[in-house]
């Protein structure tokens, strides 16, 4: 298939290329298709290829040596991951894995070296994704240090009901645990916790979010 | 339709912990392999999901503000 210029002009990185700039671009990039659960990167390793996420969700994550997931990001359609190891060449930070069927761009670090060197102002670009992407993490620290688990799975629930995106990936347990950087048994109590406080109603298989006030009430208090 | 958790038999090594602990009796095991017996019972305690090692079975949440709930 060929490369989709108007998937392109929609990716930060290559804001303000004209058309034919971007299709300058397009013939370094390459596609991938992904089954879900299929393995895209394993952290450690070396790729050096940053991915766009054309359609399908990526989930993003570290393991400890005790076999503990930490998802640092779930990519969506127009997002990338993977992307610093195409400008500082070192090994993947963490492992990515198709939360169900997806279409991936790839570009080499040669291929996005070559295209910063041709059009400069995808640079200043570069510094401003990185630059976002150093906020969100450097939020993601912010909760993981001084946030207990009710409060960090109270935002994320939060965020997610509230998350106005068409596709919204279910959430196990497990990756609740995952996202809050806990144990899934503990997920299972701060559901209970969040349902007896009158902040969510568990419904099947679907968390309804019925008082954001007590949410934000919960995220704060448990700060 | 009623919303069933969800089944990998690829990953599924029969060990039938799932069906000790499903409190609804809504799975069994059918030639060594998990599948649902009254599918339409399953009050979705993520018990199945919670002892499975071998990740072969998993109860994703939909998660939603109240008042979009209403419109699902």
């Amino acid at each position: 298939m060929p490369i989709r210029l108007d998937f392109l002009q929609t990716i930060p990185y290559f804001s303000g290329l004209n058309t034919a700039e971007l299709e300058s671009v397009g013939r370094n990039i390459f596609e991938k298709a992904v089954a879900r659960g299929g393995l895209v990167l394993v952290e450690g390793e070396n790729s050096q290829i940053m991915y766009l996420v054309v359609n399908g969700v990526i989930r993003c994550f570290k393991t400890s040596v005790e076999g503990k997931e930490q998802i640092l990001n779930i990519a969506r359609p127009g997002e990338s991951f993977n992307d610093v190891t195409v400008f500082d060449g070192r090994p993947n930070p963490a492992s990515a894995q198709a939360m169900g069927a997806a279409l991936l761009y790839g570009l080499r670090k040669a291929d996005m070296e070559f295209i910063m060197r041709q059009y400069p102002p995808v640079s200043l670009n570069v510094s401003r994704v990185l630059a976002t992407r150093i906020r969100q993490l450097m939020s993601l620290v912010e909760d993981l240090s001084f946030r207990h688990v009710i409060g960090r799975l109270a935002k994320i629930l939060l965020e997610y009901a509230t998350d106005s995106q068409a596709i919204k990936p279910r959430l196990t347990q497990r990756d609740m645990a995952a996202m809050a950087g806990t144990a899934r048994e503990v997920i299972g109590r701060s559901l209970k916790a969040l349902a007896e406080a009158g902040a969510i109603r568990l419904d099947h298989h679907r968390i309804v979010v019925i008082n954001q006030e007590i949410m934000k009430e919960m995220m704060e208090a448990t700060g | 339709m009623f919303e069933i958790p969800r089944i990998e038999l690829g990953k599924c090594d029969g060990c039938g912990l799932c069906v000790s602990v499903c409190p609804s009796s809504a799975l069994t095991l059918v030639n060594g392999m998990i599948t649902f017996a009254k599918s339409g019972k399953c009050d979705w305690c993520t018990e199945c999901e919670a002892v499975c090692s071998s990740g072969a079975i998993s109860c994703p949440f939909e998660i939603v503000a109240e008042s979009r709930a209403g419109l699902i």
